[in-house]
């Protein structure tokens, strides 16, 4: 399993796309964020304050992570490699672990990087950052999760056009931009009903010290994590059976 | 007495009304180079994908050294090897890397899995481009790459779909060589649609049609079968006629 495990690290970091969007875009939108708010009198919205902001884009960059993680498995899925694998004594355990583990290291640095590029802007560097860090884990997983999944059951061709669907929703759906109470109504009964804004605002509590408030939100992350979890390792044991 | 390398009885494939692999049997002894010809659809590569355990057959057992090929294990899967009829690599990998994945995924560590690599890619001569990314090849190098990844694992039973489809002259020489040198050390099972390569080479050759194995002998003997002279002749003889079978 290290093996294979090592393999999937290395085919992900070797794609200049993983450095382009998975650190790179979030780094930008925290830089121009930044700069707008400082800009204007007052500042625009709460969200974008770098507090606020640095966590929400670091659970934004794992949006990334989901289509690094689902590229992998449907392109793998096209060749005949994963063939030559599924004769392998590799099981169906080794290559679930071998496809989530790589991921889950590039999902933290690309947190950190968040983290650090926004202590440059302003962001206070304390401990909480550690705590917030350990519980974007679990998001992780479950963005790792999703893209497993969507790896699993699309191709490599409709996974582009499924993930810019995916990506807006988790940014738009998840109060990255704004407080999802100030539309509020249906659109915030999905907000709540959706795991993506449990996660900005779990990651946002615990960044800020607020350990308290990371809850209910944790159990949400959790909830879909391992909903996520099972769904992908459904639809890749059928995938290996066909 | 030790197990034959494969023992096929009825094994059939049937994908709705059609049958792939149709009611197939077969042996083929340990160390024995055996190649499966047949025109396209006629049923080869589904006999490998059910006799690596990769596709369920619909009818019929299928052994591979006296063990159920359904029912085996890790042990088991550690013997075999393929080489699929596609080029199968990681492409972001360097040749290296890809021949020492195979290796370790079959259970060598990480020494050993270098020293495996060096010697084979000596012997296929891979060694000026062990840090190249495979997906920067051409096509007849990732093809030997692609079998050197089967052969490294050092299997006793290793199925070779189209081998040397893709490759040049040179090439294909260098790999027949190869080939050779293997016989006897190892069981290999391979496909090809070159006839004089499976006369070159294979101790015995089975012509599947439509799903079925239409004969079965040395290249002479399926010569002498057909009343020809050519094994080109022998194969459109026996891929056009009524099941006809040379016992061993």
């Amino acid at each position: 399993m290290t093996a294979f495990a090592a393999r999937n690290f290395k085919e992900i970091v070797r794609d200049p796309l993983t450095l382009l969007f998975g650190a790179g875009l979030p780094v930008v939108l925290i830089l121009f964020i930044s700069l707008l708010q400082r800009s204007l009198p007052g500042g625009t919205n709460a969200a974008f304050e770098i507090g606020s902001f640095a966590p929400a884009m670091a659970v934004f960059s794992f949006s990334f992570v989901a289509l690094f993680s689902g590229l992998l498995v449907a392109g793998d899925r096209k060749s005949a490699f994963l063939m030559r694998l599924f004769a392998s004594p590799l099981t169906a355990r080794d290559f679930i672990f071998g496809y989530v583990l790589p991921v889950l290291p590039i999902a933290l640095a690309q947190a950190v990087i968040c983290f650090v590029f926004a202590a440059f802007m302003g962001l206070k560097v304390t401990g909480w950052l550690l705590f917030a860090l350990l519980l974007l884990i679990p998001t992780a997983l479950m963005y790792t999760f999703f893209g497993l999944l969507f790896g699993s059951l699309l191709s490599d061709k409709q996974l582009g056009g499924v993930f810019s669907i995916f990506v807006n929703v988790t940014t738009w759906f998840s109060g990255t931009w704004f407080d999802t109470g100030l539309i509020g109504g249906a659109f915030k009964t999905i907000c709540n009903l959706l795991p993506f804004s449990h996660a900005v605002e779990m990651a946002r509590a615990a960044a800020a010290g607020d350990p308290a408030g990371i809850f209910p939100h944790l159990w949400w992350v959790l909830g879909y994590a391992v909903a996520a979890g099972a769904a992908a390792v459904l639809a890749f044991r059928a995938k290996m059976k066909a | 007495m030790n197990s034959p390398a494969i023992e096929v009885r009825g094994l059939t494939k049937r994908y709705g009304a059609r049958a792939a692999v149709d009611g197939l049997s077969l042996t083929v002894e340990d160390g024995e180079l055996f190649a499966l010809l047949g025109l396209n659809g006629a049923g080869k590569t589904t006999t490998i994908k059910m006799l690596c355990g990769l596709t369920e057959p619909t009818d019929g057992a299928a052994l591979v050294y006296g063990q159920s090929v359904q029912d085996g294990g890790a042990e088991e899967r550690r013997m075999v090897n393929l080489s699929p009829q596609e080029s199968a690599f990681a492409g972001k990998l360097t040749v290296r890397e890809n021949l020492e994945l195979m290796a370790r995924v079959y259970g060598a560590d990480r020494a050993a899995a270098r020293d495996l690599a060096s010697d084979l890619m000596s012997r296929l001569s891979l060694t000026d481009r062990a840090g190249d990314q495979a997906r920067k090849l051409s096509g007849g190098l990732q093809r030997r790459l692609s079998i050197a990844m089967a052969l490294i694992t050092e299997p006793r039973l290793v199925f070779l779909d189209e081998p040397t489809l893709g490759l040049d002259i040179r090439a294909r020489r260098e790999l027949w060589n190869t080939l050779r040198e293997l016989k006897g050390k190892m069981t290999i099972v391979l496909t090809t649609h070159y006839l004089e390569e499976a006369e070159a080479l294979a101790d015995r050759i089975g012509i599947m049609h439509d799903g079925a194995l239409t004969a079965l002998g040395t290249a002479d003997e399926l010569k002498a079968l057909s009343r020809t002279d050519n094994i080109e002749d022998a194969f459109l003889a026996l891929t056009g006629a009524d099941e006809m079978e040379v016992e061993r």
